[in-house]
């Protein structure tokens, strides 16, 4: 028998769950076939696709999708509720699979994330390991394999991201989700310039949740969302040691709009607002990256 | 001490049942916000974030006119999706623009915290009291009730009066009586009465009349200045209205009727999409399958769950050959750019009636 081909798009999830799945798959025996990194063509591909009103992320998932069917025999898109009542994901993540299987064609392998009510990821990746035919304690085996992995892997990266915390370059803290932060269309070009412009890029996303999860309550008391505690639950955090913070986000972005105003009006640090669209101007963020850089040379000169 | 003064957003006419509300269970001045005009629009517009969702930058508005109006207590609900998050944000808005006031959000983090709402009042009223709060409460929700009622048979044939604005009128004096109302049994009583009457005018309708049913975003369907008053221009064609969404519907039936559309519209959807898209995509299904000859979508730009409901309706009305107008209502839309596709779109449906 052919070994049954998994699709994984390079888009929103992969940034949280794709480690997991790559290892996970290739645990039972299956092959993984990853969409390339985004390019100009997978995006407007997505757009193509996509309602003009869905933020930017969408839109490139979409494309990411549109690329990989008929190339694979089942497409993964997980649906994610909530991780408990008081985190919440944006409402994208809780229709994106009803989005996706009304738009396409293509067989989905889809698992369903709702701790509120008692679904949670494990209970999620025996479903799916179910339909694809495999025994229970096969898919047990290859999920806490892939889990302990992951976790290592995610626990380096934490370190080395804490580490630049020392560095004596000026320090910036990008706030924004991952599945934009590391996108090759979104935000590396955004941070392979700063690295140009010797800048230490911290990263929001790579700390222990369970620190920044409720140390987000200094700045929002009523955040519910998630992803969006723990980025700037990081604020907090480093907020002595950085020169700056910078907030990415895509338009347009539902929670990004509310909690980014909120946060902006309390921090007392340089920071800068950058909202990215499917318009092509990156020369228009590296004047204001430039100048933003500036100030907080001149501002920790001052301070020295 | 003086007393304090209240204020809450608007939506539609429900700003009736919330003052009669807070009329019985707390002493203290109520402030009628003035109604939403374009002024309140802007002042929202100019202290939001840029690309939030319109409600918020309507909300906002009418509380710094309340503001400026000397309120110093506002009120604010939370819900399903962005909208939870309001509360946070106006309240830092408001005290950076230099307002002094007290904010109660009833709905924090999706829950309903009584103790600490109580304990708001208790500051507010020294002599509120539960008991009777918790009577009041029931009226008003039977009066929500009872307004949504008589809204529902309004809507559907106020195309047809043949005397302008009767209907109007009738539901205007009804809701003056509502105000007055003593109790449940009193409240009852009037609403009785109204309907009767109101059941009484006279329309001419044809029995193969055109029918249209109005879904999508809540705040946008059920306040008349954010959607350009929609309903009263399909009225002006002599079209049967139905709509959903309203606030009886909000706060008592959504818990199982959503179950229900989920049942119903299974081959297209499988999970909750937050807020009111896949009851949307449920009644579309029904719309589409009970002889109507259009639907109308409606929302406020950006508001995510309806976009990620589009193109499933979009989908839905295709397979069954309805034609479908989905509409995004900003702050700057102007007024006559929709009634020009209304327009079109009626020509449309006329057509295909011929055919």
């Amino acid at each position: 028998m052919d070994k049954i081909r998994i699709g994984i798009p390079r888009s929103i999830h992969y940034y949280y769950y794709g480690d997991l799945w790559i290892n996970f798959f290739k645990k039972l025996d299956c092959d993984v076939i990853v969409s390339p990194r985004t390019n100009r063509e997978i995006m407007e591909k997505g757009i193509q696709y996509a309602n003009d009103e869905m933020c930017l992320s969408m839109k490139n998932l979409l494309g990411h999708i549109s690329y990989l069917q008929g190339k694979c025999d089942y497409i993964i898109i997980p649906r994610i509720d909530n991780y408990g009542v008081q985190n919440q994901t944006c409402t994208n993540f809780l229709a994106i699979y009803d989005i996706v299987n009304n738009m396409f064609s293509q067989d989905i392998l889809s698992y369903n994330i709702d701790v509120a009510h008692h679904q949670t990821e494990e209970k999620g990746f025996l479903e799916m390991g179910r339909k694809l035919g495999f025994t229970k304690k096969e898919i047990q085996r290859a999920y806490r394999d892939a889990k302990t992995f992951v976790q290592n892997k995610k626990q380096e990266l934490i370190r080395k991201n804490i580490e630049k915390l020392n560095s004596e370059k000026e320090k910036v803290l990008l706030i924004g989700h991952p599945y934009n932060m590391y996108d090759d269309y979104i935000g590396r070009p955004i941070i392979s310039f700063l690295e140009k412009l010797n800048v230490e890029v911290i990263y929001s996303d790579l700390f222990y949740s369970s620190i920044t999860g409720p140390i987000s309550k200094q700045l929002s008391r009523e955040l519910y969302w998630k992803f969006n505690k723990e980025s700037i639950g990081a604020i907090p955090v480093v907020q002595n040691k950085v020169d700056g913070i910078i907030f990415l986000s895509t338009f347009p972005c539902g929670p990004d709009s509310l909690v980014n105003e909120l946060v902006m009006r309390k921090i007392h640090l340089p920071y800068i607002n950058l909202i990215l669209d499917d318009i092509d101007g990156r020369a228009g963020f590296e004047t204001r990256l430039e100048s933003f850089v500036d100030i907080m040379q001149e501002r920790k000169r001052k301070h020295v | 001490m003086s007393k304090k003064t209240i204020s809450f957003p608007h939506m539609g006419n429900y700003s009736i049942p919330v003052e009669y509300l807070l009329h019985h269970i707390v002493d203290a001045n109520i402030l009628i916000a003035p109604k939403i005009s374009s002024r309140t629009i802007e002042l929202g517009t100019k202290y939001s974030p840029e690309f939030v969702c319109t409600p918020f930058k309507y909300t906002l508005g009418t509380f710094i006119e309340a503001l400026d109006m000397k309120a110093d207590i506002l009120i604010q609900a939370g819900g399903g999706c962005r909208y939870g998050y309001y509360s946070e944000l106006q309240n830092q808005i408001l005290e950076d623009l230099g307002y002094q006031f007290t904010y109660i959000n009833l709905i924090s983090q999706g829950k309903t915290d009584i103790c600490k709402i109580y304990r708001e009042f208790k500051k507010i009223d020294s002599h509120f009291h539960i008991i009777k709060a918790l009577y009041y409460l029931f009226v008003t929700s039977k009066m929500v009730k009872y307004m949504d009622h008589v809204d529902d048979y309004i809507r559907m044939n106020i195309g047809f009066e043949i005397k302008k604005d009767s209907f109007i009128h009738a539901n205007q004096l009804m809701l003056e009586d509502f105000k007055k109302a003593k109790g449940f049994f009193h409240l009852r009583h009037m609403y009785l009465k109204h309907f009767r009457k109101i059941k009484k005018i006279p329309i001419e309708k044809p029995s193969n009349c055109f029918k249209i049913g109005v879904i999508g975003e809540l705040y946008t369907l059920m306040e008349p200045f954010a959607n350009y008053d929609l309903e009263m221009i399909l009225a002006k064609y002599g079209i049967e209205v139905k709509r959903y969404t309203n606030a009886h519907y909000l706060l008592f039936e959504k818990k199982k009727e959503v179950k229900k559309y989920l049942k119903y519209a299974r081959e297209y959807i499988q999970y909750r999409m937050g807020a009111d898209a896949a009851d949307n995509i449920g009644r579309t299904k029904y719309l589409c399958t009970h002889d109507y000859d259009g639907i109308i979508h409606i929302k406020s730009s950006f508001c995510t769950p309806e976009i990620g409901a589009m193109p499933i309706i979009n989908k839905i009305c295709n397979q069954y050959d309805v034609p479908v107008l989905f509409f995004s209502f900003d702050a700057n839309t102007s007024k006559v750019g929709i009634e020009t596709r209304l327009e079109a779109f009626y020509d449309m449906i006329e057509m295909r009636r011929k055919k």
